[in-house]
């Protein structure tokens, strides 16, 4: 493994400021950069080619036909089945969440196109409780998939996420075990299943739905794995390498088809569906 | 669980009053009685009105049986399978074929280790890829020849470590959640200890799921929610009481199908009469479910797993007069 020791391993980082400000700081290169320049070039920094985090519409918008994207989501929200209390209660974590994305919850959903492919797209987005599946994302999923069966097109489903939502307990546990009986009715229907894994796609979710993509395709940059350095580091107090966990370990240890930037990713995913669906 | 140190002693006392009794010949009979009710009583006290987090004490209890107590005591002529064909043979999770009550069966069980030296080989009963990949073998196994697969579980979790991630932990779970979903024979769950999060369910999509009484089963251990939550361990306590993570309260949320009671103070006070409930309540699961037509088994099965979830309309905005 020597090769990777030199190498720097891109960070997207998720905590950029999104004030109002024409400018922003870029964390990796200190550069200031302004932002309507960032945004045209799908958040990645034009100075040094740092990645920073797309919310799950920017992401819609960075993949597919320019106008083409319908949002198909039913409006579902959270309940709190378990009556969740930590810090504060999980209702408030739900709004204050809503409040700050304009989201109902972790997921965007909707049909569109990818040069001229008609497909369903699922979009996870980490602002939201930390991308994390409960009921209400396990759910969109599901649909998403129900809805490319009966559209006979693609899903794309591209993940953003911590792993599974700790305050709905068991219910968050589950959407694992549902969402992966439900990607079957694509196979059944010989539709394709593209996964997309940016930063993170972690736990219950790099553990169930994400994991079973026909081709999974990783963003550059993306944390991919089950347990967490910290979880392992706790648990076992292991050594663990440099590039652990990145995109570069997954398609390493063969557990992703490809690696590709974000500004290519639009192409990949046209090049790949062209070869499962016949275009005219 | 201080109080269980009391209990103890009382029972020490009444096993020496007893011998006592026997040697010297002395009618220490009324004696003994008083105590044994009071042993009976002070028991009740304390096993009766348990806490979530007295539970997952009671489901993590150093003598708690494990899946090989019960595949000795309930099962007959275990016939255990090893390795995955691929990478090795996972000690945490064990494959096989059995009989239970007149059928052939598949089991899955997730086995602890004792000492520390069976722990060591047993991984604490956390299971690894090379495990869910056996299990998948199992369950191959199962359909071709139209067994029913049993599985039992009890894991902290699934195996975290290097290892483990460079041979897709994450994956290996997903593999097994799908198989599990649509594998054609009848398939009943048990969580005899700990159901920790991805681990357990890996091995747990099921026509009925079946859980001990003072067994758990939850997304995240109570200590990670604790760490996570309130970035403090020491909150365990309130972690486990906030996840509804005990048999009782997961049965009311409709997410398991039956409880299996255990005796006053847990499993291990009373293993046979733990494993004959577990016998009877099985036999009962895979009795209804064996009769059933394939096709229906795993189409209830996938309407089971699909409708899991709670969730609500959001509010209309509301209209500005």
């Amino acid at each position: 493994m020597a090769i990777f020791k030199e190498k720097q391993y891109l960070r997207v980082d998720v905590d950029q400021e999104r004030d109002e400000s024409l400018w922003m700081k870029c964390k990796s290169c200190d550069e200031l950069v302004f932002k309507r320049r960032v945004r045209e070039n799908n958040n990645i920094c034009p100075n040094c080619g740092e990645y920073f985090f797309l919310t799950a519409l920017e992401r819609v918008e960075s993949l597919v036909d320019e106008g083409s994207f319908v949002d198909g989501a039913e409006a579902i929200m959270a309940d709190d089945p378990l009556g969740f209390v930590d810090s504060r209660p999980y209702v408030e974590r739900i709004e204050e969440a809503q409040e700050k994305t304009g989201l109902a919850d972790a997921i965007v959903l909707g049909k569109a196109s990818i040069a001229g492919i008609p497909i369903v797209i699922a979009v996870m987005d980490f602002r939201f409780v930390g991308g994390s599946m409960g009921s209400v994302v396990g759910e969109q999923i599901c649909r998403g998939i129900e809805s490319a069966v009966e559209e006979e097109c693609p899903f794309v489903l591209v993940s953003s996420s911590g792993g599974a939502r700790l305050q709905e307990g068991l219910f968050s546990l589950l959407q694992m075990a549902k969402t992966a009986a439900v990607r079957q009715r694509l196979a059944d229907a010989g539709l394709p299943f593209v996964s997309v894994m940016t930063y993170p796609t972690s736990g219950g979710v790099q553990a169930s739905i994400a994991s079973l993509g026909d081709v999974i395709i990783a963003e550059r940059g993306a944390m991919i794995g089950f347990a967490g350095r910290r979880v392992i580091q706790d648990t076992i107090a292991q050594e663990l390498p440099a590039h652990f966990q990145t995109d570069a370990f997954a398609l390493e240890h063969g557990f992703v088809d490809r690696v590709a930037k974000r500004e290519d990713l639009r192409d990949e995913l046209s090049t790949l569906l062209g070869y499962f669906v016949e275009t005219a | 669980m201080s109080d269980e140190r009391t209990l103890d002693l009382l029972e020490a006392k009444i096993e020496e009053l007893r011998t006592l009794d026997e040697i010297d010949g002395m009618d220490l009979g009324k004696e003994i009685a008083r105590l044994e009710k009071r042993l009976e009583d002070l028991r009740r006290d304390l096993y009766s009105s348990l806490s979530d987090w007295e539970r997952v004490r009671l489901a993590r209890h150093a003598k708690r049986p494990y899946a090989l107590d019960y595949l000795n005591a309930v099962f007959e002529g275990f016939y255990e399978l090893h390795g995955d064909r691929i990478a090795g043979d996972d000690r945490a999770l064990l494959a096989g074929l059995a009989r239970f009550d007149g059928r052939r069966v598949v089991v899955l069980a997730q086995q602890k280790g004792r000492s520390t030296e069976e722990n060591k080989d047993r991984f604490f009963g956390m299971t690894r890829p090379q495990g869910y990949r056996k299990g998948l073998r199992a369950m191959a196994l199962a359909e071709r020849f139209g067994l029913p697969l049993v599985t039992l579980i009890d894991t902290p979790g699934a195996y975290p470590g290097l290892e483990s991630e460079e041979m897709n932990i994450g994956g290996a779970i997903a593999e097994s959640l799908l198989a599990m979903s649509r594998l054609r024979v009848p398939i009943v769950a048990v969580v005899i200890g700990e159901g920790g999060s991805g681990g357990a369910l890996a091995i747990g999509v099921a026509d009925r799921v079946l859980m001990l009484e003072n067994a758990i089963y939850s997304v995240i251990s109570p200590e990670g929610a604790a760490a996570i939550l309130w970035k403090d361990k020491e909150r365990a306590k309130e972690a486990a009481a906030s996840l509804n993570l005990t048999a009782a309260h997961l049965e009311e949320l409709g997410l398991i199908d039956a409880v299996i009671p255990e005796p006053l103070g847990g499993a291990h006070k009373d293993f046979d009469r733990t494993a004959g409930a577990l016998k009877e309540k099985l036999s009962r699961q895979l009795d209804s479910l064996c009769v059933q037509p394939v096709d229906k088994l795993v189409s209830e099965r996938y309407e089971r797993y699909r409708g899991i979830g709670r969730f609500r309309p959001v509010p209309a905005p509301e209209s500005e007069e």
